[in-house]
C-alpha cells in the first residue's frame, strides 16, 4: 500500500508539474502586455516600464514561473490588473460560494442517486424500474443550464419561494445563503445523480447475481437485506470512480451555473476575468480547479486501493 | 433493430436534416431583424414565433441544429485521430514506459474539462465556434485513447494476432490491419455517446459566450439571450431547451441501441445505461 502510495504521489507530482506549465505557457503566448492594457494606448513609456516592474513583468521567463508556482504554494497568487488587489484574497471570497456550492451539489447527487439506484436495481425489470430507468434517461440529457432557467422560471418567477439569482453572503445568516445556494444545487446536481443512479443500478445488478448474494439469500436474508447489507459494498468501486470524474464535471458545470444565477463565485469570477483581459486571474483560478481535480481523482485512486487490494498494482 | 435505435437514429436524423437543410433554405434569413413582429406568437409565417428582434425562432433553430452538429462531430474527429493512435499505441507497447507516458498524459488531459480549455482557449484567442470544436476536441482525445487501449489489449492476447506476428509483420501494421478493425464497433458507440457529449458541451460554451459569435445562430446562445426576458416570453427559453434535450436524448438512445445491435454480449438488461462516464 505504501509503494502504491508513493507511486502515485510521483505522478501526482509529475502531473502538477505539466499542467501549471501548460497553464503558464497558455497564458504567456497571449499577445499583448497587459501594463500596457491596464494603462491605455495613450500611457507614456516610462509608465508602462514601471507598472512592469511593479508587476514583474520585466524578469525572465523562467523567473516568473518559479515566482508563480511558488506563490501558489504560499497563497501569494499576485495582484489583479483589473482589481487592483491580490489575486488571492479574491480567490478566498469566491471560494466562501464555489466550495460550498459544489459540496451542497454533491451532497444531492449522491442524496438523490443512491436510493433512485437501489430502487431501481432491487426492483429490475419492473415498472418502479423503467419509470426510474426512464427518468435518469431524461436528466442525462437535460443541459444543466436551461434545467436551472426551468427551475427559475417554476420557483423564482411563478412561484416566488426563491430569488432569481444573486448572493446575500453568509453575513445576511445561514439559512439566506443556503437558500440563494439550493437551485443552483440542485441544477448541477440532477445531471450527475442520474448518470450515478445509472451506474449504481448496472453495479448493483451485476453484484446481485454473485454466489455471495445467493448465500445471503438461502440463509434467510430478504431480496432487499441482501441488497443492502452485501451488495451495496460490493457495487461501491465504479460508483467511487464515477464521483471522482463528477467532481470535474461539476467544477466545470459550477462555472456555467453560477453565471445562470449571478453567484459571486470562481466561476463567475474567471469568466468576467476573460472578457477585462485580467489574465493573472484566469491563470490562477483555472490552475486551482485543475489542482483541485487532480487532487480529488488522487485521493479516490487511494481509497480505493485501500478497499480493493487487487487495485494496488500499477496499471 | 431495436426501438430504442430506430426512434434514436430517426429524431436525430431530422434534426441533421433540419440542419443540413437551412444551408440551402431557412424559413426567414436569420440575420434580418424586425423590431415590429418582436415576440410574435405561433402562427403560419412564424411556426415557433419570433424573438426579441423579430427574428423568426424557427429559422434560428435549423441554423442552430447546424452549429452543434458541426462542432460536435468535428470535436469527435479530433477525438478520434487523436486518441486512436495513442491507444493503439499503448497497446502495442504494453507495459513498457511508453504505455505509461500515454495513459499519464490521458491521465492529465481528464484534468482538464472541455470547458477549462475552453477559457484558456478564449482568453489567449477570444471567442469562436472553432474554440469549442478544439476544446471539446482535446477533451475526447483520451476518452478514444482508452478506450482503445482497453479494447487492443485483450485482441493482442489471440491466435490471429500470433500468427500475423509470425508471418512477419510488424507491431504499427498489425494494429491498424489486425486490431483496428475489431475495435470498429466500440468507436461507433462511443463515437455516438461523445457525439451527444458534444451537443451539450457546445451548447454550454456559447451560453456562457466561449462559443459561437453572434450573428452565428446557436442553441446556447439563444438560451443565454433568452434569459433575462424568461419571465414574460418564456417560450424564448423552452424551445432551444427542448431542441437541446431532444437531440441528446434521441442520440444516447441511438448509442445505446447501436451497441445492443452491434455487441451482442450486452444485450442483457444488466447492461443497459453501463460504462457510461459523465459528460
Amino acid at each position: 500500500m505504501i509503494g502504491f502510495a508513493l507511486y502515485r504521489l510521483v505522478s501526482l507530482l509529475a502531473s502538477l508539474i505539466v499542467a501549471s506549465l501548460v497553464v503558464f505557457a497558455a497564458v504567456e503566448i497571449v499577445p499583448g502586455d497587459p501594463a500596457r492594457f491596464m494603462l491605455g494606448i495613450n500611457a507614456q513609456p516610462d509608465t508602462v516600464a514601471a507598472l512592469r516592474a511593479e508587476l514583474g513583468l520585466d524578469r525572465s521567463l523562467v523567473e516568473r514561473y518559479l515566482s508563480w508556482v511558488g506563490g501558489l504554494f504560499t497563497g501569494d497568487l499576485g495582484v489583479s490588473y483589473t482589481y487592483r488587489s491580490p489575486v488571492s484574497g479574491i480567490v478566498a471570497e469566491r471560494l466562501q460560494v464555489s466550495l460550498p456550492l459544489a459540496v451542497y451539489a454533491l451532497v444531492l447527487t449522491v442524496l438523490i442517486a443512491f436510493p433512485v439506484g437501489m430502487i431501481a436495481a432491487g426492483r429490475q425489470g419492473g415498472a418502479v424500474d423503467t419509470l426510474f430507468t426512464g427518468a435518469t434517461q431524461l436528466g442525462i440529457a437535460v443541459p444543466n443550464f436551461w434545467f436551472a432557467l426551468l427551475l427559475i422560471l417554476l420557483f423564482s418567477v411563478n412561484l416566488g419561494w426563491f430569488s432569481a439569482g444573486g448572493f446575500p453572503g453568509w453575513e445576511a445568516g445561514l439559512l439566506l445563503g443556503l437558500q440563494a445556494l439550493t437551485l443552483p444545487a440542485i441544477a448541477l446536481a440532477l445531471p450527475q445523480a442520474s448518470i450515478l443512479a445509472r451506474v449504481l443500478r448496472s453495479s448493483l445488478i451485476d453484484t446481485l447475481s454473485d454466489d455471495y448474494i445467493r448465500t445471503a439469500r438461502a440463509k434467510g436474508l430478504s431480496a432487499g437485506q441482501a441488497l443492502r447489507r452485501h451488495a451495496l459494498r460490493n457495487a461501491m468501486i465504479p460508483v467511487f470512480t464515477i464521483i471522482g470524474l463528477q467532481f470535474s464535471f461539476l467544477i466545470a458545470g459550477a462555472v456555467i451555473i453560477e453565471n445562470v444565477f449571478f453567484l459571486p463565485g470562481l466561476g463567475r469570477l474567471v469568466l468576467q476575468a476573460i472578457t477585462q483581459r485580467d489574465l493573472i486571474v484566469v491563470e490562477s483560478v483555472v490552475m486551482l480547479l485543475v489542482l483541485a481535480v487532480i487532487l480529488v481523482n488522487f485521493v479516490i485512486e487511494l481509497a480505493y486501493a485501500w478497499i480493493d487490494p487487487r487495485l494496488r498494482k500499477p496499471s | 433493430m431495436s426501438a430504442r435505435l430506430l426512434i434514436g437514429l430517426g429524431l436525430s436524423g431530422l434534426f441533421a436534416a433540419a440542419g443540413l437543410a437551412s444551408l440551402l433554405w431557412t424559413p426567414h434569413d436569420v440575420t434580418s431583424l424586425n423590431i415590429a413582429a418582436k415576440f410574435a406568437p405561433s402562427s403560419a409565417d412564424h411556426l415557433l414565433g419570433t424573438d426579441h428582434f423579430g427574428r423568426d425562432i424557427l429559422s434560428m433553430i435549423m441554423v442552430g441544429a447546424r452549429t452543434s452538429i458541426a462542432v460536435a462531430l468535428l470535436a469527435v474527429g479530433i477525438g478520434m485521430l487523436g486518441g486512436v493512435p495513442l491507444g493503439l499505441l499503448a497497446a502495442a507497447t504494453r507495459g513498457s514506459l511508453l504505455d505509461d507516458v500515454v495513459m499519464r498524459f490521458n491521465d492529465l488531459v481528464f484534468a482538464f474539462p472541455a470547458l477549462l480549455i475552453a477559457i484558456m482557449i478564449t482568453a489567449i484567442v477570444g471567442p469562436s465556434a472553432v474554440n469549442s470544436i478544439v476544446a471539446i476536441g482535446i477533451f475526447n482525445i483520451p476518452v478514444f485513447a482508452r478506450l482503445v487501449r482497453a479494447g487492443a489489449l485483450p485482441l493482442w492476447t489471440l491466435d490471429f494476432v500470433l500468427s500475423a506476428r509470425v508471418s512477419g509483420k510488424g507491431a504499427a501494421r498489425i494494429s491498424v490491419q489486425h486490431i483496428l478493425p475489431n475495435l470498429t464497433n466500440l468507436l461507433i458507440v462511443q463515437g455516438t455517446i461523445q457525439f451527444s457529449l458534444g451537443i451539450l458541451a457546445e451548447a454550454g460554451l456559447s451560453f456562457v459566450g466561449l462559443g459561437a459569435q453572434p450573428p452565428t445562430a446557436s442553441w446556447g446562445r439563444m438560451l443565454a439571450e433568452s434569459q433575462t426576458m424568461i419571465a414574460f416570453a418564456p417560450h424564448l427559453a423552452l424551445i432551444p431547451g427542448l431542441a437541446i434535450l431532444l437531440t441528446v436524448l434521441c442520440l444516447n438512445l441511438a448509442g445505446e441501441g447501436l451497441r445492443d445491435t452491434l455487441d451482442p454480449k450486452s444485450q442483457k438488461g444488466a447492461q443497459q445505461g453501463a460504462g457510461r462516464a459523465a459528460p
